[in-house]
């Protein structure tokens, strides 16, 4: 693996809300390689949000940070100054949102979003930040970029100001971008521009990002690696290849089950029966257990941890123990997988 | 990654090797139940009640009210009844020897006991001090928060009523009507409601009515507004279009739909009201158009301490702070309202 | 573009159309009230009154009175003031004018300036000490009538400390602080509030989400992307605003003694001085709707989101 550039080590984040202490992220670590994509997947209050938000240090009011660290550069986030946290944010860690038609000022002009950006964290002067914003608009594909400087983000469209978003995440030349599901507020045939953009100013500037979404489907296309969270918990992580067809936890399993296929035409989409838990006061054992068909008496003793699958892969799942009964994982899955070792048996002959 | 390994292996030695056989069915964990709904009373009293300013000037409230209502009986003296010999008379509080409140004036650099020149029989208190008449401020305190009290509720009830009604009318009708209704709107809130009511009062008796008359005439176009606006909402709504399609009338669904949904915005608007109505009629009373004198308000109290105020600024002061007691608790109760009924709306 | 000169005419034509309502509505109310116009009417005979009635045109019957009136307004005419020394309505009201404006602007702008700093900062320190803080103020500054503030202001500064004047308009800028005071407590409370509101608003949206992940210090957030939103709106209760400056002036002006509008208007209710409260009802209508008026269209010329479904 390339070397890391951000370091997340036993990241545990709680909301304190009137009804009781929410455990939204609960002791995850990962680390993100220079120029790598890192895909955080899974469905809503997961805590994919959260913990970007930690690494951005944007956590709400009543978020704390029980423990762990997040490493950057050497030094742990946490534990910076906010004008140091400053600095790190849009400087070298920028975010790019989820809903473009809400995340620019609408009252500013565009180009000065921008520049407002470049600025932040350059000395440069007004004419050179103009210069620099004009140059990313150009770089994100808004055509005519000098005078739509001057315009409003009323005169853009969704995917536009979302071009527009990625072009004030990219003012300062970050090492690290965080998209939190820059593409779900957008209709189709957007989100395979945005990702591609993304995808493309990645190879270009050898930027780490990290993906997160609910959406597989978009995983496929542009993530090195996926971590898939349940519950505030990494349940599965790997390279892309190893989550998507080989995947060893239920919850994956699921998850693929439900992703529409092109290949199959008549079939019933899977849908994981129950709802995630509540994360106030969670009971012991895995939290997934519940809605799991899979679920084992221990899983309801106690957490799983990740057991190492092979040198990158890794799930969260009783059923890796070595006592564990043998469990076929469902038929689509299977044939997922063996599709998958015939590849990288031909593959490894190939070489 | 030794460490993570040798945290796995302890965790993993922790299972007993039982347990690892398949859940049956329906055997896992059933999903805890959600904390039982509150109804709709039930957790505005719980919101309501977690402010404590609110529930502060809600007592506060309930106090004055009392104590305004029971006037006719608490009061010590009759309130219109002169005593020119004791006329100006400084505070004077059994028992307690603070200047200001122990009878005394300051005259030419020393402390004078006004109770004994004024010949005043020993154990006789005035707490509130007196007049220019010899009256008896706290009698006529209670008495004028009584007539104020009730001529801002009877103003607000009836702003209330009229404008829910012309609302409601407005928003059920729609078109034309409501086109008409709106511009008459339009054009009356285009006068300042306080030239309009001194309008109004130099036309009509001055008394009790007449003030509460003229008040209700620019004070009910807020409401009717907001009724309106919200009328419309609501009639776009999918249930009430299900009613529609069942037959029901406009009168049916203004009654049994749209009214329940607006009664909170109503009750916070009703509540800023009252306040309102306070103002405008100590505003008036203390122009001089408002209630006649003898009759105490908190207007006319202010008025007439305010003719005396650089000798006797207690005359003024006392009814300044009982009115902005009352407003006060008044706003603080109204927004503690509004949090829990209408979160969102902006304006008082 | 047309739209727009479209939609401005509209608006006009709607205003002078409610002013002209407004002005029949009074004079009509006007001839409703009982008594007679003139100061010593309880020792007028018959034959006098006759005299007078006859001198300025009371009996003529109502209707042709009233189109004279209306066509005097429009040539700047109010009538006479029968209380005043039969001064010409307008002449006296345009040497009252001044006071009432510099006192009516003082307040605006320094009562908005102050509410709107307390605002941001109340927003930006939620829940906390400041914002306590400064919703009581606002609170207060609410409930407590602003004629109770002008005589609290009198009797402190004026009357016990002798800082400033106790009144009258004779001091320069000195006389103009307690009154101006006073009447900047109701902007300055009202702005408070609407700018905490909005601010608390903008401060959780995404822009400034995306402001902050930008690395901008809170401050600055605050002032640049914040303010700018927030301020917008605040242009809506410039109306209200005026309102609760015009009601003030009636009492504040009269407790200061500052020979304003507001001023004479007292006195002429108090005198049943026609011509004079007509006048000013007309007058501070055309204000109110005016500055209605012109709030819209300056709303709709400064939020660009606006501006643009105009021009569609």
């Amino acid at each position: 693996m390339a070397e890391s550039v951000l370091d997340v080590r036993h990241l545990t984040v709680s909301f304190s809300t009137y009804a009781g202490r929410v455990q939204a992220v609960r002791d995850i670590s990962f680390s993100l390689g220079r120029g790598e994509t890192l895909a955080l997947v899974g469905e809503s209050g997961c805590g994919k949000s959260v913990t970007c938000r930690s690494i951005m240090g944007l956590l709400a009011k009543n978020a704390q940070v029980e423990g762990g660290e997040i490493l950057f550069e050497g030094k742990n986030l946490l534990h910076l100054s906010n004008r140091a946290m400053r600095e790190i944010r849009g400087g070298k860690i920028a975010m790019i949102f989820q809903d473009p038609m809400t995340s620019l000022d609408p009252t500013m002009k565009i180009g000065r979003q921008i520049a407002e950006a470049v600025r932040l964290h350059r000395p440069v002067t007004r004419a050179a930040a103009k210069l620099r914003a004009v140059e990313l608009l150009e770089m994100v594909g808004i055509e005519e970029p000098e005078k739509r400087y001057h315009q409003y983000p009323h005169a853009f469209s969704g995917g536009q100001r979302q071009r527009i978003v990625i072009a004030i995440a990219l003012a300062a030349d970050p090492r690290v971008l965080i998209a939190d599901e820059p593409t779900t507020a957008l209709d189709v045939t957007m989100q395979a521009q945005i990702l591609d953009l993304i995808k493309d100013i990645q190879k270009r500037t050898d930027t780490s990002v990290i993906f997160i979404t609910h959406d597989l489907g978009v995983v496929a296309n542009v993530a090195d690696r996926v971590a898939v969270m349940y519950a505030g918990r990494i349940i599965e992580v790997g390279l892309s290849d190893e989550v998507f067809y080989d995947p060893r936890h239920p919850y994956t399993w699921g998850l693929l089950a439900s992703m529409p296929t092109l290949a199959a035409k008549d079939e019933t989409l899977y849908a994981i029966p129950g709802t995630p838990p509540t994360l106030i006061d969670p009971a012991p054992g895995d939290a997934f257990a519940p809605r799991n068909p899979w679920a084992l008496e221990a899983d309801r003793l106690a957490e799983p941890p990740l057991f190492p699958v092979s040198e990158t892969h890794a799930a969260a799942t009783w059923l890796l123990d070595a006592r564990a009964p043998h469990v076929e994982p469902p038929e689509n899955i299977a044939l997922r997988a063996q599709a998958f070792r015939k590849k990288l048996s031909e593959r490894s002959a190939a070489l | 990654m030794m460490k993570r390994n040798k945290e796995m292996t302890k965790a993993v030695s922790l299972v007993p090797d039982s347990a690892f056989v398949p859940c049956k069915p329906g055997e896992t964990e059933a999903e805890p139940p959600l904390p039982r709904a509150l109804s709709f009373l039930e957790d505005s009293w719980r919101k309501l009640r977690r402010n404590k300013a609110a529930v502060v000037t809600m007592i506060l409230l309930l106090v004055i009210a009392a104590l305004a209502f029971l006037a006719p009986v608490i009061a010590p003296f009759d309130p219109n009844e002169q005593h020119l010999s004791w006329k100006n008379l400084p505070p004077k509080w059994p028992h307690v020897s603070i200047d200001g409140l122990n009878g005394t004036t300051l005259f030419r650099g020393r402390r004078v006991d006004s109770y004994a020149l004024a010949k005043v029989p020993e154990g006789q208190y005035f707490l509130f001090g007196t007049d220019e008449f010899g009256r008896d401020l706290l009698s006529r305190c209670l008495w004028g928060t009584r007539i104020s009290l009730m001529i801002a509720l009877v103003a607000a009830l009836l702003d209330l009523s009229i404008g829910i009604a012309y609302g409601l009318f407005s928003g059920m009708k729609g078109g034309r009507w409501d086109h008409v209704l709106q511009r008459i709107l339009e054009i009356l809130s285009g006068i300042p409601s306080l030239v309009l009511v001194v309008l109004m009062l130099l036309i009509f008796e001055p008394g009790i009515s007449s003030i509460i008359l003229a008040m209700t005439i620019s004070s009910w176009i807020p409401m009717a507004r907001v009724v309106r606006a919200e009328t419309l909402k609501i009639k776009q709504m999918e249930y009430v279009q299900a009613a529609r399609a069942l037959g029901a009338t406009d009168a049916k669904i203004a009654l049994s739909h749209v009214l329940p949904n607006i009664s909170g915005i109503v009750i916070v608007r009703a509540m800023f009201s009252i306040p309102s109505a306070i103002f405008f009629e100590t505003f008036l009373s203390f122009l001089g158009v408002g209630m006649k004198i003898p009759n105490a308000s908190i207007g006319t109290l202010l008025n007439g301490g305010y003719k005396v105020f650089r000798l006797y600024p207690y005359q003024m002061f006392i009814p300044a702070v009982i009115l902005c007691v009352i407003m006060l608790s008044f706003n603080l109760f109204a927004d503690g309202l509004r949090d829990v009924f209408d979160p969102k709306m902006k304006e008082g | 573009m047309k739209r727009w000169s479209l939609y401005i005419g509209r608006r006009l034509l709607h205003m002078v159309l409610t002013i002209g309502i407004i002005a029949s509505v009074t004079f009509f109310l006007m001839n409703a009230l009982p008594g007679t116009p003139y100061n010593n009417q309880d020792r007028l005979t018959a034959a006098q009154l006759d005299m007078l009635n006859r001198k300025y045109g009371f009996d003529q019957p109502l209707l042709q009175r009233y189109v004279s009136y209306l066509k005097n307004i429009l040539h700047g005419d109010f009538g006479i003031s029968l209380q005043f020394s039969d001064q010409p309505v307008s002449m006296l009201l345009s040497q009252r004018i001044g006071p009432s404006m510099q006192l009516g602007l003082q307040a605006v702008v320094f009562g908005t300036a102050m509410g709107v700093l307390l605002g941001v900062l109340a927003a930006m320190h939620q829940n906390r000490f400041l914002d306590v803080f400064c919703s009581l103020f606002a609170i207060t500054g609410r409930s407590v009538p602003n004629f109770v503030v002008a005589v609290l202001l009198q009797y402190i500064f004026a009357v016990a400390l002798n800082w400033l004047p106790i009144g009258l308009w004779n001091d320069g800028f000195r006389s103009t602080v307690l009154p101006t005071l006073a009447l900047s407590i109701s902007p300055m409370a009202e702005s408070c509030r609407f700018i905490r509101t909005e601010m608390v608003e903008v401060l959780s949206s995404d822009y400034i989400e995306l402001a902050r992940a930008k690395g901008m210090s809170e401050i600055r957030i605050a002032f640049s992307h914040g303010l700018r939103n927030a301020l917008i709106p605040l242009i809506t209760v410039l109306g209200p605003m005026t309102v609760s400056l015009m009601t003030g002036s009636l009492v504040v002006e009269n407790i200061f003694a500052i020979p304003g509008i507001g001023e004479q208007f007292t006195k002429s209710i108090l005198s049943n001085d026609y011509y004079t409260i007509m006048a000013v009802t007309i007058l501070f209508s055309a204000l109110l709707v005016t500055v209605i008026f012109l709030t819209d269209i300056l709303y709709q010329i400064i939020d660009p989101r606006i501006r643009a479904e105009g021009a569609k």
